[in-house]
């Protein structure tokens, strides 16, 4: 299992802003081991980030996006203390959900 | 040794026959794969060729999309963008670099009420020109810069 995400969601004005770290190997496949075998792709293929049940961001990674990725967006309507979401999928199935709370 | 080999037979065999089965479509598409990922865009070597796969017929520059990111990256396996468009209607930004195995990195969805502005950071295996597509009312449009890379981030 993953290791949970680093979520931050603080008001900048009247938006949210989100801040998420998420914890990943985000291999590209593109490597070898030292045997010279290829490494398999493991990454993050989509990310949904949700306010009160609403999607505020969605997102579709390849391998390129870097290890332990990291996102920020802006989104309006949110007000402290409400929950923000988010849920990655990986390219094995793998998913990890976290939430934090607006401050 | 004899039976490391074995292993890594198996285990490279086992994602063929998965990679295999899912580009049959032989998943059901279960909650985890819910959302979907355009395969095809990701597989795509240039920017004309992504927009097609995202359902475009071509682009146009824009000066309604900011790229804001270093001139230079020491190093290739960690280089921040934010990408934000003034564009009205804006549906998506997508990161594009032009010089890595695949140009297409990340894709954002952007709902009414979100800010049309994302920073993330990727991978870059050498100085390149990275593109900001943006799909605003319908229409795509992109603006690109080039950003110089030290040390590049995709190598062994």
């Amino acid at each position: 299992m993953a290791d949970p995400m680093k979520i931050r969601a603080t008001m900048a004005g009247d938006k949210v802003e989100v801040k998420v770290l998420m914890s990943h190997e985000m291999e590209t496949g593109q490597r070898k081991d030292s045997k010279g075998a290829a490494i398999p792709a493991h990454f993050i293929q989509n990310v949904t980030a949700t306010h009160n049940g609403k999607v505020v961001l969605s997102a579709e990674w390849g391998p390129a996006v870097s290890k332990n990725p990291f996102l920020s967006f802006k989104f309006a309507g949110g007000k402290p203390g409400d929950k923000v979401s988010i849920t990655w999928t990986d390219n094995k199935g793998e998913k990890r959900t976290d939430e934090a709370t607006v401050s | 040794m004899n039976n490391d080999r074995r292993k890594v037979l198996k285990s490279t065999g086992g994602m063929a026959v998965l990679g295999l089965a899912a580009s049959a479509g032989l998943f059901k598409p279960g909650s985890a794969w819910a959302q979907g990922w355009n395969k095809d865009a990701f597989a795509t070597k240039n920017m004309a060729d992504t927009v097609k796969a995202m359902g475009g017929s071509g682009a146009a520059q824009s000066a309604d999309i900011v790229i804001a990111s270093p001139d230079i990256a020491e190093n290739g396996a960690v280089v921040p963008f934010t990408i934000s468009s003034r564009l009205p209607k804006t549906e998506s930004i997508a990161l594009l670099v032009e010089k890595n195995p695949n140009v297409l990195a990340a894709s954002f969805n952007i709902p009414a009420g979100t800010e049309a502005g994302v920073t993330t950071r990727v991978k870059m295996g050498q100085t390149s020109n990275v593109s900001a597509l943006v799909k605003a009312d319908g229409k795509f449009y992109y603006t690109t810069k080039e950003v110089k890379v030290t040390m590049g981030g995709c190598g062994g």
